[in-house]
């Protein structure tokens, strides 16, 4: 295991400013970086391509994201790629960098080039539409399936609910409620690749958060939804996702509490 | 990039193979692989520590028969072990030929049942060979 | 420049190479040769329906130095199939508490454990 895998996770809670997260990942930039050249090798074309090598000047603090927009601003145009925040908020830079799913916002060169190489690929699990860039549609649509919305009964004219900070539902929605949508986890899944239809971490997650939700009503839908074959059932307790989370979420934790919620279900017959 | 999609703009890759199990059937056929790993859990323990006493100075067939021969609680004990087996394999089987091979539908449903009787009846029998002698 | 055409979307060994993908490996690969060789298993004990001679005579050809081997190798799988599951049903079914890398160490040191005390009763 090299030292990239203690890498620390970025902390779940808002509130703190990039430059915090930022010097602990940035060791022994100082001395020699500037004079050092990055090889890098970027995807292009679509399902089927190639890699091309560009070679980028190493920067003190470099993130992933800007040897990328080096690229594109400097060496090569046509690059197509994605982001928008640049502070791991919005969840579009996910890429694969050196053969794992990771936002390349918050990821330092320094903390993943082997050596001075760096691959740089679309995230896996998803249709490449050009070069870095995944079409989400698959990914979105699978949150929809699972029944991703919340479904409530209350109206304008009704107060507020009260839901105690401390009872055991909220705490469990506390625990994936900050997920943000990036792909990361279903890039990672390998049940994803295997089996096309499963509905993948990410889905799965949002409908642990709402059957979690003491105020929805659409719990028996939703649990018939994430059910079996292309539901939680399908999780084999890889853990990739819960190992690649940005975040620090684990949604191999909320499948396993779908597949208890799901297998009462069925034995109450309420599937 | 467009995809295709159904009636109610499900895409095409989520709707159900037309032969697949209900849902609730393939829910239960989980339940029924952890319930039956439980079982296995405890019989899996005796099983290894018995192998592991049975080895001391050799095999001997006159030495497995005469601890199994006629021994209502091992035949008991080895019939549940089969039974647990002949649940737990065939399901955890299912998963790999659709995983591994794309192997979907009645077809592969059928199969591991198929295996699950075989693997049943085959258990049994051995049971029975090594209590009935 | 160019590095030849290839396939974009797969996930290779960096992405699955940490502690739980390689306990699923180890699971998998051994739930799959001991389905394979229960029937073996089980025909073997059947011997005793035509008589204990012909039991002895089949134990007598398993002394075999290769065949003892892969029974040893199956013991093995046994135990780490089991010591496996068992971390499985712990992950589903009790609260989580992050603490997966415990259960590993766990399953590992079982499959071990077993596979010390049957070599140190082999004679």
């Amino acid at each position: 295991m090299r030292s990239e895998e203690k890498e620390p996770r970025l902390a779940a809670s808002a509130g703190v400013s990039p430059t915090d997260h930022a010097s602990p990942l940035t060791p022994h930039t100082s001395r020699s970086s500037n004079h050092r050249t990055l090889h890098v090798r970027v995807w292009r074309g679509t399902e089927t391509g190639h890699y091309d090598d560009f070679d980028v000047p190493r920067l003190e603090s470099q993130t992933v994201l800007d040897v990328v927009t080096h690229i594109q601003r400097k060496l090569d145009p046509t690059l197509s790629y994605r982001y928008a925040c640049r502070v791991g908020m919005c969840g579009s830079c996910a890429m694969t960098v050196n053969g794992k799913a990771r936002w390349t916002c918050r990821t330092h060169v320094s903390v993943v080039a082997e050596g001075d190489r760096l691959e740089i690929g679309p995230l896996h699990n998803l249709p490449v539409v050009k070069d870095l860039v995944t079409d989400m549609a698959p990914f979105f649509d699978k949150w929809a399936a699972a029944k991703g919305r919340f479904k409530g009964t209350a109206t304008r004219h009704d107060g507020f609910a009260r839901v105690p900070p401390q009872s055991p539902q909220r705490k469990l929605v506390d625990e994936s409620i900050e997920c943000i949508g990036c792909g990361v986890c279903y890039s990672s899944c390998d049940v994803v690749t295997w089996r096309p239809d499963y509905l993948g971490p990410a889905a799965l997650t949002r409908a642990w958060t709402l059957v979690n939700d003491v105020r929805d009503v659409g719990q028996r839908e939703r649990l018939a939804a994430v059910a079996g074959d292309a539901g939680c059932h399908a999780c084999h307790t890889h853990t990739s996702c819960t190992e690649r989370c940005p975040k620090g979420l684990s949604p191999t934790a909320g499948i396993a509490g779908l597949k208890r919620a799901v297998l009462a279900a069925a034995l109450k017959g309420e599937l | 990039m467009t995809q295709i999609r159904g009636a109610e703009g499900v895409p095409s890759s989520l709707i159900p193979h037309p032969s697949a199990l209900a849902v609730r059937t393939q829910v239960l056929l989980w339940g029924a692989q952890r319930a039956s790993a439980a079982v296995l859990g405890l019989c899996v323990l005796v099983h290894l520590v018995t192998i592991i006493y049975a080895v001391r100075g050799g095999l001997t067939a006159t030495e497995i028969l005469a601890r199994t021969s006629g021994s209502f609680a091992w035949a008991a004990f080895y019939a549940v072990f089969v039974a647990a087996v002949a649940v737990h394999a065939p399901i955890g089987l299912r998963n790999i030929l659709a995983e591994t091979f794309g192997w979907r539908g009645r077809a592969l449903d059928v199969f591991v049942l198929l295996v699950g009787i075989v693997l049943a009846v085959w258990g049994w029998r051995a049971v029975y060979a090594v209590v009935g002698a | 420049m160019r590095s030849w055409a290839r396939d974009a979307v797969r996930n290779d060994f960096r992405a699955r190479n940490h502690p739980a993908y390689w306990a699923f490996v180890v699971h998998r690969a051994s739930g799959v040769a001991l389905t394979l060789f229960l029937p073996l298993h089980f025909w073997a004990l059947a011997q005793s329906l035509q008589g204990e001679a012909r039991l002895e005579s089949f134990l007598r050809w398993t002394d075999q130095p290769l065949v003892k081997l892969s029974e040893i190798g199956l013991v093995l799988l046994l135990a780490a199939h089991m010591a496996g599951g068992l971390r499985l049903l712990a992950i589903e079914f009790l609260p989580w508490r992050n603490r997966q890398k415990t259960l590993l160490a766990a399953a590992a040191a079982a499959t071990f454990a077993f596979g010390l005390a049957l070599l140190l009763n082999l004679t």
